[in-house]
């Protein structure tokens, strides 16, 4: 039997616009491409300008996760210039970053991946009653009466009942691959409407440290919000009260909501935990300095690598062994396209070479995608929540390996399972609940030094371009929600001479690089990876949204699409 | 990312029964029009008008494109004051995006988008968010094999008229600054035969998006705008002319660097680069994410994000502005920093006039447009 051909694009419920091709035989992916198709450029404008600035620019690759460009691009001039920010500035930034992990989790958990795995118009036949009694069974939510889910169940009916299914339209409802009962989609759909509540609320942390979300201010040297508890236009006990508050909520929800949905979801489908591995290598440069960005032993978060799915040891992780490749990506570099370049000699120089528009299929192009390969030492990397976990569980971190021991032993599965697509989705919400509990601690460490009379927040020593080295390069890193991030600038007479970016969702959308080696979507696509109907693929739905793409985040990339349609093109 | 309605509007359904069947209630449903009609700068006493027109409106047909983007401009949108009524009519927007676009469930989805068109052509509201990149043939985004400025062209020949939401759709945004590479432009060089209103910022506060939206179903057309096409209603006032932080700057009271003694009284941030005398945005009055803050009340200077061409422009952030290209005429506000050396009661003599004189100045240059009703056609996009 021939292959039959897939192409799945626009890939929807992602931030940015994502095309998937694949190949399958007897209900099994054989091969797969991943290809992002916009370019965007903000590398080029980014040079000549004031490095302070620097920050705002990054910031706008992307509006969801909308603080880690900002930071890591702080911490790139930080590092280029030597300044140390002040201890409080360190740990708003923490709370600020871990916020945006907790909100981002959840919101991709609800919104993005569980429609994937949750059946809308199953709940329609569900008992509330029954409902109400699963969810009294997992969590203590004050919202698990049986009156409250029979409101949901018929507002989803009225719903259903007009014809119009919004943004359920176009899913694959009934599919075999759905395997919850209607009691528990139930539960997840009420969950879905909260979580969109929630979400708005928590995130008001960002607005009152800076000023604003999406992109909230940041500056070089620390953070403008001043601190000050007898006056009313900064940091007082008033705004520190509001955070507080919104901490507890944001905890809360995550321990009472999220986190037991999704062990009582993922308890249907163990058979995920064998498929969708892929790359098996996995690099956390790690995150959330307790003290200086450059104490890399105070990070909560360890940095390291684990290689070929080895947790026996971790390998240290050395910026300088990063590289990007362009053999199967529209750009050209000055030293030909076998090149690899280390980003200070990084390069961002557009060429397309694709097809005319519009396409049938780019698979079998030598180039196919807009996105560049980076490589750690040869090798592909898949970042993000799992490698994050994965690099502490081995690094034998207590709370990382007390949760993931937990969470394995509640799904009687051991730790083989965590290398897979359901594997991906547990270690976000471990991860969740871990930096959900760590936002109070790092509360009380900011609320106990303004006590003891510190207020400083900025670091003003460098800030006059006159006090600047003639040239400068830093290297700023953060692990966002999405995976390891590295911003890397040079700076020349007062001015940004290059910056070069390489993002989670470059990482793990790379193409093939020069040796024919696929990126992580497309090595996992083809890992015991099932396509039962290649009318409705769910399955590659399922394992492109356990990596939680984020396209725009691909800076070479531009965010193109109505993520809203399912446009599926079955060839 | 995109979140969902989870209470669609029947086709046949009137606003006022919608609510109804939502839960709303009649109290909370005035509550709203009468914050719409502050906000929209039509006083209290417009509320009954709006709450008529509002629960008679019929669901409007609605198409939002998102083009060159970051999707920070749908996050803003999402996170509004008013949740409850606020995603009711997003909920309108979102919905007849949906209707529209998926009822076509199964098609590719310019084969959707392109029914919809043709469907309602004439009736529909356009809502655009992210740029076009006109270089190079529109290579540089391409939806479905076929380029932003063709999907755009297309939609934008149908519709009534078109709001641009976010700097990206106003102008182009970071896209557009220097060197442009992509050749990035906004919704207003693509679409010139029909009224764009520019939501201006990156990203704008979700509350003007909302009054927007709810000033077009009341009274059936586009608010007036100011010479840029941003609704007068919210980019009206300069941000320095409602700052909280005036007083101190008719004082003399300034941030020399920041986190210094100034800054920990919430002092004026005009020496370390606040753009807020260039900047036309409501910011001070709105406020962010359900009116917790806003940038100047967390401490940062204003980066001038409602303002055309603000990445080359208003930079470097941390320069004060009559060192900025472009923005002479603030020398006015230069002027009062020397004149305050000498005694702050003439300062404030002295400013108030200047800032009088600017702002006539500016109306003068720049008539404001008034947005065609239904059937005259439009000039906009060609100011």
């Amino acid at each position: 039997m021939a292959s039959t051909k897939v192409v799945v694009d626009p890939i929807t419920r992602i931030e940015g616009h994502l095309r998937i091709e694949a190949q399958a035989d007897n209900g099994r992916i054989t091969n797969a491409w991943a290809s992002s198709t916009q370019f965007r450029g903000i590398e080029i404008i980014m040079q000549g300008r004031d490095p302070r600035d620097a920050w705002a620019f990054t910031q706008r690759i992307c509006g969801v996760c909308t603080v880690v460009h900002a930071v890591a691009s702080c911490r790139a001039v930080e590092d280029a210039l030597d300044i140390t920010i002040p201890a409080n500035a360190n740990i708003i930034r923490n709370l600020i970053h871990g916020m945006q992990f907790v909100q981002d989790h959840v919101i991709h958990f609800y919104h993005l991946h569980a429609l994937d795995w949750v059946d809308v118009v199953s709940a329609l036949s569900a008992s509330p009653a029954d409902t109400a009694a699963i969810a009294r069974q997992i969590s203590p939510w004050p919202n698990n009466s049986e009156t409250y889910f029979r409101e949901v169940q018929n507002r989803v009916k009225t719903f259903v009942g007009s014809g119009q299914l919004g943004i359920f339209t176009n899913g694959y409802w009934g599919h075999t691959a759905y395997k919850l009962p209607p009691a528990v989609n139930l539960l997840a759909v009420a969950h879905y409407l909260e979580a969109l509540d929630w979400q708005r609320d928590v995130i008001r942390l960002h607005t009152i440290f800076g000023g604003k979300n999406p992109h909230p201010n940041f500056l070089v040297g620390g953070m403008a919000s001043a601190i000050n508890l007898e006056d009313t236009a900064t940091i007082n006990a008033e705004r520190l009260t509001d955070i507080h508050d919104m901490i507890q909520r944001a905890q809360r929800f995550v321990e009472q909501v999220y986190w037991p949905d999704l062990v009582a979801i993922a308890g249907f489908y163990k058979d995920w935990a064998a498929i969708g591995g892929g790359t098996g290598n996995y690099l956390a440069c790690g995150e959330f300095p307790e003290t200086d960005v450059r104490d890399l032993d105070s990070l909560y978060l360890p940095r390291g690598i684990v290689l070929n799915k080895d947790l026996s040891k971790v390998v240290p992780y050395d910026q300088e062994k990063v590289k990007e490749y362009i053999s199967s990506s529209w750009y050209e570099y000055s030293k030909g396209d076998d090149a690899g370049l280390h980003p200070y000699e990084g390069e961002t120089k557009a060429k397309y070479a694709g097809p005319p528009t519009p396409w049938t299929y780019l698979q079998g192009e030598k180039k196919y995608s807009w996105m560049k390969a980076p490589r750690y030492d040869g090798r592909p990397m898949e970042v993000g929540p799992l490698a994050r976990m994965l690099v502490a569980y081995t690094a034998g971190h207590k709370d990382v390996r007390e949760m993931v021991t937990a969470a394995l032993g509640k799904l009687g599965v051991g730790p083989a399972a965590l290398f897979s697509t359901l594997g991906r989705t547990a270690a976000r919400g471990i991860e969740t609940v871990l930096l959900a509990r760590r936002l109070p601690v790092w509360y009380d460490k900011l609320v106990e030094r303004i006590k003891s009379g510190d207020v400083r927040t900025f670091d003003n020593s460098k800030w006059d371009p006159a006090k600047w080295p003639a040239k400068a390069q830093g290297y700023g890193y953060l692990d966002a929600p999405r995976g390891a991030l590295g911003h890397w600038v040079q700076i020349e007479d007062q001015k940004i001479s290059r910056y070069q970016c390489v993002v989670p969702s470059t990482w793990n959308c790379s193409p093939r690089d020069g040796q024919g080696v696929p990126g992580p979507y497309e090595a996992a696509l083809v890992d015991h990876h099932p396509l039962v109907d290649p009318e409705r693929p769910i399955e590659i739905l399922r394992t492109i949204h356990s990596f939680d793409p984020c396209m725009a985040c691909g800076v070479h990339v531009l965010d193109a699409t109505g993520r809203e349609v399912t446009s599926v093109r079955v060839q | 990312m995109y979140l969902p309605t989870e209470y669609p509007w029947a086709e046949d359904e009137s606003l006022g029964q919608y609510l109804e069947r939502r839960g709303v209630s009649r109290r909370d449903f005035l509550t709203f029009c009468g914050s719409m009609a502050t906000m929209l700068g039509l006083g209290e006493l417009a509320t009954p008008r709006i709450a008529r027109a509002l629960q008679a409106q019929k669901r409007p047909t609605v198409i939002w494109l998102s083009l060159q983007e970051c999707t920070g401009c749908v996050e803003s949108v999402l996170r509004t004051a008013e949740p409850t009524i606020g995603d009711v009519v997003l909920d309108v927007v979102s919905l007849d995006y949906q209707h529209n676009i998926m009822a076509a469930a199964g098609h590719q989805a310019e084969a959707a988008l392109q029914d919809s068109i043709a469907k309602n052509k004439g009736e529909y509201l356009l809502v655009v968010t992210g740029s076009i990149p006109l270089a190079d043939d529109g290579i540089y985004t391409t939806i479905g094999g076929r380029t932003a400025k063709t999907i755009l062209e297309e939609a934008g020949k149908g519709a009534k008229a078109v709001i641009a939401i976010g700097a990206c759709a106003h102008w182009g945004n970071i896209q557009a600054a220097r060197p442009n590479p992509t050749g990035a432009v906004g919704v207003s060089e693509v679409v010139k035969d029909r009224p764009v209103v520019n939501i201006a910022g990156c990203p704008p506060i979700g509350d003007v998006v909302t009054a927007t939206i709810v000033h077009f179903l009341t009274f059936n057309r586009l608010p007036a705008l100011d010479y840029d096409g941003r609704p007068l209603f919210a980019y009206g006032a300069r941000i320095h002319d409602q700052c909280p932080r005036r007083a101190n700057f008719d004082a003399g009271q300034f941030v020399e660097e920041f986190d210094d003694e100034a800054a920990r009284k919430g002092w004026c941030l005009y020496h370390v680069g606040c753009k807020g005398p260039a900047t036309y945005s409501p910011c001070p009055i709105f406020l962010w994410n359900t009116r917790t803050s806003w940038p100047i009340g967390a401490g940062h200077p204003c980066l001038g994000c409602t303002e055309r061409n603000f990445w080359d422009a208003m930079t470097p952030f941390y320069g004060r502005l009559p060192n900025v290209a472009g923005f002479g005429v603030e020398r006015y506000a230069d002027t009062l920093g020397a004149a305050l050396a000498i005694g702050a009661t003439a300062g404030v003599a002295a400013h108030a006039i200047a800032t009088g004189v600017h702002q006539v100045r500016e109306r003068r240059k720049l008539p404001v447009v008034e947005t065609p009703t239904k059937g005259e056609g439009g000039s906009h996009g060609q100011h």
